[in-house]
């Protein structure tokens, strides 16, 4: 099974899983036109879980996560968000996106902006905040997915892994609760794909709410705190990673895992 | 099998290329002779090139400068040889440039001054919108300057004393432009010195002093005019407070338009009968020549780009009636030659009009020509939405930005970069589609050129005159191009 090395040992002292609801998901349902992509899904994310989503491609693991903070709509159900629940109205479509931070596949940097400004621009518009005060911030976030260095230079000019590692930053520029990653690993290089999950572990480990969408099983089996599988728009099977890899119980399940380990 | 492997006991040192391969040489074989069927067409074509310029050098240079008549052009270069005219130039390039302007021929002051003015002023204004790499400071230099020389040249006490007051106010900002550097302005801008204000404010104002320049008239009608926007404004305020930002921009636009369409010169009437400042009124049939292409197509260009941006996004709207409405007016301009809509503007507008409206030709052409520009701009844009990534529109949604800020910050920027090859062409276009007011009776050059010939004494001249223009044209378009150019190297942020 592919593992992933880091440099240093995996602090789990703040990964700490309260009792407070951060997602609450009931019975939703959705369509792309007749095609149903999500089934009856029921889902809670407390705060502080880290949650990886897998299963084969066209399960609607990605639908689920952009359905949280409604890039694609539900039509059935209800999905609450640190208490606000996504609905038509615009407003609380807002809220619950200024709190909730999302890391593409393809990172969606704007070319056409510095990193720097690809980190502002948010908080300055949506947050209004002073420039100096959100370039500081920038800064601090910058360090810390460790390229601060690059700050004046726009993305076209950074490899794939510090591309990824800028869109984690600006999401983090935001303040969110809440981290969903959909796939962010997948179009990388094997040696960028380390500097990402790294990234990302040092995040769980100030105990960011996360949800990964990821191919990525040595993340889900050393930070994950649950692995849901998916299949046909429907969760399969839910569990901690340690009896999720070692004791399947779905066939389906067992499947996945003989294949893609 | 022999021995596989091998290790590279020292790196290989860098070499300079083979002398064949550079300079002077190198660059001619690689690009001239680099075979014989390239040594064989770029021999043809220098032998091509020198029988075209043979044919046409001496024409182009001959001493007819002062000729005042055809005739007299035939006795200057001595007869059987061929050669242009250029007295015809020389005699009637004012008209070429300002048509009928007012130049005190018939009696009264002459006038020329204004579009003179208000051509060098539309630079001013121009500048901090296409250069960003122009300072402020030099900006305002070039503003009092232009005012400066104008009141030199008006004369009187007053336009002397102003003049020089504001030359001498240029030297000053401009002398202060060079000797600090770079360093001690940002110490000054640290230390909280007062910058001097952004000439973008000229450039707002522009839009009403330049048509001021050019019809004359009072000065408090563009001032009523701006009010309306001031007006239009504090409605778009209030009622957004009171009743939501949707209502609040109806409102804003109905006051606007009510204030311009019934009160606007009401209001300048009587401000003018208490206190009236003004320029002679010129009317418009007395415009003509490439003045008038120029304020078509500076109009047009101007105006058919926020309309085009407006059009490319209600075609992409998901509210069905604006997708409608754009789509149909897209589609139906862009299905209507020029010319139609031209003559629409000269003879059927009128009948739509209430009675007794008096609504001024070129202002009917300028409507038209910015309808039918807006158009094909919008296509443009919407070639350049088209190719932005998904992604873009989705990470300005999940980073919680709304359709208005996502549109202004992250799309557009990217989508007008992508079309301003399309966008630049089609300003060339219009610009040069201007000559076509010539066919309803518009005088621009071209329908100068044929009233110049109608004169006895140039008679039948047309490779003059018509090079003559063409080379203005020429001017402007080929500029156009390479600010195009200098655009797109200025937003090159690297791969995408």
């Amino acid at each position: 099974m592919s593992s992933i090395t880091l440099d240093h040992q995996i602090d789990r002292s703040k990964m700490a899983v309260s009792d407070e609801v951060a997602i609450e998901i009931r019975n939703m349902n959705k369509w792309y036109g007749s095609f149903h992509v999500l089934r009856d899904i029921d889902l809670t994310v407390y705060q502080g879980e880290r949650i990886v989503i897998a299963g084969p491609s066209g399960s609607g693991k990605s639908t689920l996560i952009r359905c949280i903070n409604r890039l694609e709509e539900h039509q059935e159900g209800q999905i609450i968000v640190d208490g606000t629940e996504l609905t038509s109205d615009l407003k609380n479509v807002d809220k619950v996106r200024s709190e909730v931070g999302m890391v593409f596949q393809h990172f969606n940097l704007f070319p056409h902006l510095t990193i720097l400004e690809n980190c502002t621009l948010a908080p300055i518009w949506v947050r209004k905040e002073p420039r100096k005060e959100a370039e500081e911030r920038a800064m601090h976030f910058l360090e810390k997915v460790k390229i601060p260095e690059q700050a004046h230079k726009y993305p076209g000019m950074l490899s794939g892994g510090q591309q990824q590692r800028v869109a984690i930053a600006r999401s983090l520029c935001m303040m969110p609760r809440i981290m969903l990653f959909d796939e962010p690993t997948s179009a990388l290089d094997p040696e960028m794909i380390k500097e990402v999950l790294e990234t990302m572990v040092e995040l769980a480990e100030e105990g960011m709410t996360m949800l990964c969408v990821t191919h990525e099983m040595g993340f889900a089996k050393e930070v994950a705190n649950r692995v849901i599988f998916m299949d046909a728009g429907q969760i399969v099977e839910q569990n901690e990673p340690e009896e999720f890899f070692n004791n399947p119980q779905s066939e389906r399940t067992k499947l996945f895992l003989s294949q893609i380990l | 099998m022999s021995d596989m492997s091998y290790v590279r006991s020292e790196m290989l040192p860098e070499r300079a290329p083979p002398a064949s391969s550079v300079g002077v040489v190198g660059w001619m074989r690689q690009n001239l002779f680099s075979g014989i069927v390239n040594s064989i067409l770029t021999i043809v074509s220098l032998i091509l090139i020198y029988m075209v310029l043979a044919a046409i050098l001496p024409w182009v240079f001959s001493p007819t400068w002062n000729g005042t008549s055809q005739n007299d052009c035939r006795e200057i270069v001595g007869n059987g040889h061929h050669a242009a005219c250029w007295g015809v130039i020389n005699d009637r390039w004012q008209q070429l440039l300002f048509g009928f302007y007012p130049n005190g021929s018939e009696g009264g002051a002459d006038q020329r001054w204004r579009p003179i003015v208000a051509f060098a002023l539309l630079f001013v204004a121009v500048t901090p919108v296409l250069f960003n790499m122009i300072s402020r400071r030099m900006n305002w230099v070039l503003l009092l300057a232009v005012l400066g020389l104008t009141g030199l040249y008006l004369g009187g006490a007053v336009g002397m004393i102003v003049g020089l007051v504001l030359l001498g106010a240029a030297g000053f900002v401009g002398f202060k432009a060079l000797s600090t550097d770079k360093e001690a302005r940002a110490a000054e801008i640290e230390a909280g010195a007062k910058r001097l204000p952004n000439p973008l404010i000229f450039s707002a104002i522009y839009p009403f002093i330049a048509p001021w320049l050019l019809w004359g008239g009072t000065i408090w009608l563009p001032i009523a005019a701006a009010l309306g926007f001031v007006i239009g404004y504090f409605a778009f305020v209030f009622a957004s407070r009171a009743l939501g930002s949707l209502i609040g921009i109806i409102v804003a636009v109905v006051a606007a338009i009510i204030w311009w369409m019934v009160l606007t010169s009401v209001f300048a009437n009587a401000v003018d009968s208490i206190l009236p400042i003004g320029l002679e009124a010129v009317e418009s049939r007395k415009f003509g020549g490439f003045m008038l292409s120029i304020t078509i197509g500076v109009v047009a260009i101007a105006c058919s780009l926020p309309i085009g941006i407006v059009l490319a996004l209600g075609r992409q709207s998901d509210l069905m009636i604006v997708k409608a409405l754009c789509v149909g007016f897209i589609e139906f301009i862009r299905g209507v030659p020029l010319i139609t809509l031209l003559f629409v503007a000269s003879t059927l507008l009128n009948i739509f009009m209430p009675p007794g409206t008096n609504f001024d030709i070129i202002l009917r052409v300028l409507i038209m020509v910015t309808l039918f520009a807006s158009a094909y701009m919008a296509e443009v844009i919407r070639g350049g939405l088209a190719a932005l990534p998904r992604g873009q529109y989705e990470a300005a949604d999940a980073l919680g930005l709304d359709y208005w800020k996502a549109q202004r910050l992250i799309i557009m920027p990217q989508a007008l970069k992508i079309s301003i090859p399309g966008i630049v062409s089609t300003f060339i276009g219009v610009f040069k589609d201007t000559t076509l007011v010539s066919i309803i009776g518009l005088l621009d050059p071209l329908g100068l050129s044929n009233a110049i010939r109608a004169d006895q004494a140039w008679n039948g001249l047309v490779w003059e005159l018509y090079g003559f223009i063409a080379l203005l044209f020429f001017v402007f378009c080929f500029s156009m191009s390479r600010y195009s150019m200098y655009l797109e190297r200025r937003l090159h942020t690297g791969h995408r």
